[in-house]
Parts: C-alpha cells; sequence; structure tokens
C-alpha cells in the first residue's frame, strides 16, 4: 500500500515521485475516504449512543454496503470502459426469481439453481453488449430499455408460474444443500456479503491495475478509437464485462435472499442508481477511462452508513436522500477540481 | 543487401464506387530515406497511405516489400511486415500514463496461468528509456499522456512504432497541427529514425518541412497522377511551384492574361 501511494491505481492521477502529498491527494480514492470518514463521524457523533457504533449496528451498515459494493464493483469496470449498466438493479430480482423458482417450485439442487441464474444473467449481458457494441446503442439508452423489460418480464413470468410476486421460506426448501453457507450466514460473526464484496474488490482492483486486461479496460473507455486500432478487442471486452456484471446481480439477490428468506420481483430495484453513485463518489468519470474498485468500495461503504445510521438518529429518514445527493454532487465537484490539477501540463 | 527497395508501391488503382481515387500511381521506400508524400486535400493521400498499411487492399497493382510481391490482409499484417503507420491522432489514450499509452495491446507480461500479469516494471522501464533517447525531457512516464506537448506526444507515438520494430514509417501530417517550436521537435526526431536506417513516408502539405528532410518527392494530383522528384537537382522554388499546381497554374495565368487583353 505504501508502493502504491507513490504511484497511481488509475491513470487519472499524475504523480511525480518527489511530491508524495501532492499525489496522495489527487488519488481519486482520497474523496470517497474523506466521505467515508465525515459520514462515520457525524453519525458517530450523533447517534453513536443509539446504538451506530455497536457491533450489530457495524454488521448492519456492512451488510446494506456489502449488498451494493458486489455491483458496485463490476460497475466501476464498465464505467471505466466507457459504458453504463442500468438494468442490474432490475437483474437482482429476475436473478432473485430464476434461483428461487427451482429452489421451491422445482426442488433443484442449489448448485443447478446458480447454474440457472448464471444462464439468465449471460443472457441478459449478452443482450447489453449487443446493443450497445453491434448496434451502437449508447449504453444509457440501451440498459435503459433492458431494465424496463426485465422488470416487466420478471414480474409477468413469475405472476404466471407462481400466482404471487414473492417465494418465501427458501431455506426450508433447500434443507441441508452444501452449497448453502457460501450465501447464508456470519462467518466470524459477519455477514457473508462482506466476504463476497471483499472479494470481488480485490480481484477487480488487481486486475485493473495489474493485468494487461486493466489496461485494455482503461483505454477502451479513455478512446475507443485508439483502443481500435492498437488492436485490442473492445466488444469482447465490454461483452465480458456486461456478463460479469449481471453475474455480480446474481451473488447478490443470493446472499440477500438467503439473509431474509424471501425473495421478490421488486428486489434490487434502484440498486443500479446506488451502484453508479458509489462508484462516482468513488472516482469514477462517467465519461470513462477513469476510476478504481477501492475508492468505489469506500463510496460503497459510505452508502452503508448513510442508509443505516438514520436510522439510529432522531432526524426523520426522509432526509436520507437529500444527505445521499448533496454528498454525490459534493464529490462530483471535489473529484472534477483534482482530476483537472492532476491534468495540468504545467505540473510537469 | 539488395538494392530493392524497403517497400515499393506499383501501379496502384483503388476505386470506391464509381469514384476512382487512384489511378496508377506509385511510391518508393528506401531504408534510411525519407519519401515526402505531397498533395492537395482529396489528391489520394490518405487511400494511398491506408493501402500501404493495410487497411485497404488495391484493385490493381502491386506491393512489393524487400522486391517480394506481398498482399496485406489486414493492418496487422503490415504492422507484422514492419509497416507502421501513425495516423494524425496517435492512436494515443490521452488520460492514461505515458507508459501505459506506450505498451497500449503490447503489454509485456510476467508470471503464469491465471496469475499472468503486467509486467509494469519492465514497461515502466524500457518506456523511460526509449524516451530518454528522444531526447524528450520526461521526467515522469507515469504522468498521464495528455500532459505532454502536441510534439511530445507525437513523437512518443513515433518512438512507440519503431520500439516495435517498424523498418518503414509512415507519418501521416505529423507537423501540420503543431506550432513552429514543436515541428521542430518532431522534424529532428525524424531525421533520427532516418539516421538509424529507417525507411519514412512523411506525408505533409506543408513543402518547407518537406524540403527540410525530404529525399524525394512524390506528388499526388488529384488522385490519379503521381510525379516523383529526387532532391538532387531540384530547387525548393520549383518543388513549390509542382505543389501549387505548376503546369495547371501557368495555364490558368495565360488564361488570366487573354481575359485582361479581351
Amino acid at each position: 500500500m505504501t508502493m502504491d501511494a507513490a504511484k497511481i491505481a488509475t491513470p487519472a492521477g499524475g504523480v511525480h515521485r518527489g511530491s508524495v502529498l501532492r499525489a496522495l491527494f489527487l488519488r481519486p480514492e482520497l474523496t470517497a475516504f474523506a466521505s467515508v470518514l465525515v459520514v462515520f463521524a457525524f453519525f458517530a457523533l450523533t447517534a453513536g449512543d443509539a446504538g451506530f457504533l455497536s457491533f450489530t449496528g457495524t454488521k448492519n451498515y456492512l451488510q446494506v454496503a456489502a449488498e451494493i459494493g458486489i455491483i458496485a464493483t463490476p460497475i466501476t469496470l464498465l464505467l471505466v470502459a466507457g459504458e453504463f449498466d442500468l438494468s442490474v438493479g432490475t437483474m437482482i430480482a429476475a436473478a432473485g426469481i430464476s434461483v428461487a423458482f427451482p429452489i421451491s417450485f422445482l426442488g433443484w439442487p442449489l448448485w443447478a439453481c446458480i447454474c440457472c441464474g448464471l444462464v439468465v444473467a449471460t443472457l441478459v449481458g449478452s443482450a447489453n453488449a449487443f446493443l450497445v457494441v453491434r448496434l451502437n446503442m449508447p449504453s444509457f439508452l440501451a440498459t435503459l430499455g433492458m431494465m424496463f423489460v426485465l422488470r416487466g418480464v420478471t414480474l409477468g413470468l413469475t405472476l404466471m408460474l407462481t400466482g404471487a410476486t414473492q417465494i418465501f421460506r427458501l431455506k426450508a426448501s433447500l434443507g441441508a444443500d452444501p452449497l448453502l453457507p457460501l450465501f447464508s450466514g456470519t462467518p466470524l460473526g459477519l455477514p457473508i456479503a462482506l466476504y463476497w464484496w471483499l472479494l470481488f474488490v480485490a480481484i477487480a482492483a488487481y486486475m485493473l491495475a495489474n493485468t494487461r486486461y486493466g489496461n485494455w479496460i482503461y483505454a477502451s473507455g479513455g478512446d475507443r478509437d485508439a483502443a481500435v486500432k492498437m488492436g485490442i478487442p473492445v466488444g469482447a471486452l465490454k461483452l465480458v464485462l456486461y456478463i460479469l456484471t449481471a453475474m455480480a446481480a446474481v451473488v447478490v439477490a443470493m446472499v440477500q435472499m438467503f439473509y431474509v428468506d424471501i425473495t421478490d420481483v421488486t428486489q434490487g430495484l434502484g440498486k443500479e442508481f446506488e451502484a453508479i453513485t458509489a462508484a462516482v463518489v468513488g472516482g469514477a468519470a462517467i465519461t470513462g477511462g477513469i476510476g478504481s474498485p477501492v475508492g468505489t468500495a469506500f463510496g460503497t461503504l459510505m452508502f452503508g452508513m448513510i442508509s443505516q445510521g438514520f436510522f439510529y438518529t432522531d432526524i426523520n429518514d426522509n432526509w436520507y436522500y437529500a444527505f445521499v445527493g448533496l454528498m454525490l454532487i459534493g464529490a462530483v465537484i471535489i473529484n472534477t477540481y483534482t482530476r483537472k490539477a492532476a491534468m495540468r501540463r504545467s505540473a510537469k | 543487401m539488395s538494392d530493392a527497395p524497403l517497400l515499393a508501391a506499383r501501379n496502384i488503382r483503388k476505386s470506391f464506387g464509381a469514384i476512382e481515387a487512384l489511378s496508377g500511381v506509385s511510391l518508393t521506400v528506401h531504408a534510411g530515406r525519407v519519401t515526402c508524400l505531397l498533395g492537395d486535400n482529396g489528391a489520394g493521400k490518405s487511400t494511398l497511405i491506408k493501402i500501404l498499411s493495410g487497411v485497404f487492399a488495391p484493385d490493381t497493382g502491386d506491393i512489393m516489400l524487400g522486391g517480394v510481391r506481398i498482399t496485406f490482409r489486414s493492418a496487422r499484417d503490415a504492422l507484422d511486415a514492419g509497416i507502421a503507420t501513425v495516423y494524425q491522432d496517435l492512436a494515443v489514450v490521452p488520460v492514461m500514463p505515458i507508459y501505459r499509452n506506450f505498451f497500449l495491446g503490447r503489454e509485456p507480461e510476467m508470471g503464469w496461468g491465471p496469475l499472468r500479469r503486467f509486467d509494469k516494471q519492465t514497461a515502466i522501464r524500457v518506456a523511460s528509456e526509449e524516451i530518454a533517447r528522444i531526447g524528450i525531457n520526461v521526467r515522469d512516464v507515469h504522468r498521464p499522456i495528455m500532459t505532454l506537448s502536441g510534439g511530445e506526444r507525437q513523437s512518443v507515438a513515433i518512438a512507440r512504432a519503431i520500439h516495435f520494430g517498424a523498418r518503414v514509417l509512415i507519418l501521416d501530417e505529423p507537423t501540420s497541427a503543431l506550432g513552429v517550436k514543436e515541428a521542430e521537435i518532431v522534424l529532428r526526431y525524424i531525421r533520427r529514425a532516418r539516421d538509424k536506417g529507417i525507411g519514412i513516408v512523411f506525408i505533409t502539405h506543408n513543402v518547407h518541412h518537406a524540403w527540410l528532410i525530404g529525399d524525394s518527392f512524390e506528388i499526388l494530383k488529384r488522385g490519379s497522377v503521381s510525379v516523383t522528384f529526387e532532391k538532387a537537382g531540384l530547387t525548393k522554388d520549383e518543388l513549390l511551384t509542382q505543389m501549387a499546381g505548376g503546369d495547371d497554374l501557368a495555364r490558368l495565368a495565360i488564361d488570366f492574361d487573354a481575359a485582361a487583353t479581351a
């Protein structure tokens, strides 16, 4: 980590070895890290006694953060590659039903149900990539369309097949499935979702910084034409990222539904915006080419703290969204400013 | 080593639908020499370089590599044969660090299987060395390439092409978007590349730049005709006249005179 501070995690932070302090300030993660500190301090002061600082309080906001973080991580890679995915929230609902239906109604073992979810994820991810890569649709519109289609199909099919909009008592239907501990429970006292989140962040951060694929993702979003001219398979890269994003939604759906033992056709609604917000607070540029999975993780943690923190304060929960919005706008202003400073030519 | 040119195009014809972009154009590139490709907008310069760099296939005509006839099926083919093209947009990603741009798409790797990783140490070291060799004073290759000046960026793109084994370097208007000082950096660097034995095709419409470093000049006129001039036995004024339309202009002058006296 100390070595990293002297270098950079994304191409954005121009760094000169002589000015480690300046480098630190230009790191995209800094804004998000500072946001976490501010939010933590705020709730520790206003709600520390009420339980925010307790183990249960901590566990609760980690659970919320992890559920957002698992999808926010591949969303960050997509943003770096220059694309959006607004369908990922609805994909959580679709994935939940795809996995829960065979559990409850077909009596399949969990591994087969997971495969069912992954097949659906592959189809949705491929469809998104087809619209964006082949038909050259702006990903904002392509995945917005996919969001509505997916929501309608999930609702319609679920009602048709089950006569209800929820599937519950999942654990009882599964019994003692050998794979269940991977998605349910609290190893070492912490929610299982947290471990998935950390795994996702670690893999994404490593890949982006230390493999050639990371270089290709940066280039695809930084300048698509240049990437193509240098022989980078931009289309294939985006296809993989869209599929991975949809698969991450399957993981979120599973840790959520085994946490509350129920899945609903509205599960995950709005999560796409929370994921994008976390990524942008974490330093990702929606214009592509810039972003950091570790920064996103801090942005996500901030989200978790805010959403659970209000519960412990005397402040009405309705203020939650205003708080989130202000954090987002503030982070964008700060990130834009630091990015400009990093790119200044005179800073050579 | 034979006297065969590194790269030669013979009687290249290329049409797009009913429009004939090139009708029998020839061009020769020798090792350690700069061939300037001059001509107006729409004269077919970009079509010709796209054929030389494997982006288009010619309708008829031959491309000879070291005296042997060759067919490029893609830009990759031409690149593998040692023909590198630096386009005007340079194919660099502005926000990415210089070293990552230098190795974009050709990243050195280390490790095995799923643990294969981008060998950043090597990339940083090699990029630093190559850029120092150009004579650009870049203290830190971690900086985004957009923090370099236009001339420096152009030079880095050329250095990248040479590092990856270019024997023929096609430069598409490398100086036209630059100020005087910046153009100087690039021209100096092209000269050094030439002295290393690389054959260079220098596309420009700036006669002064061409005259400075060109060994021979190929003038394309409205896609069809190409005329070759060697620098020996040519003056800058003659080149200027040829560039400006030469005989056509002379005829125009006569027409104007006739109109004035009528």
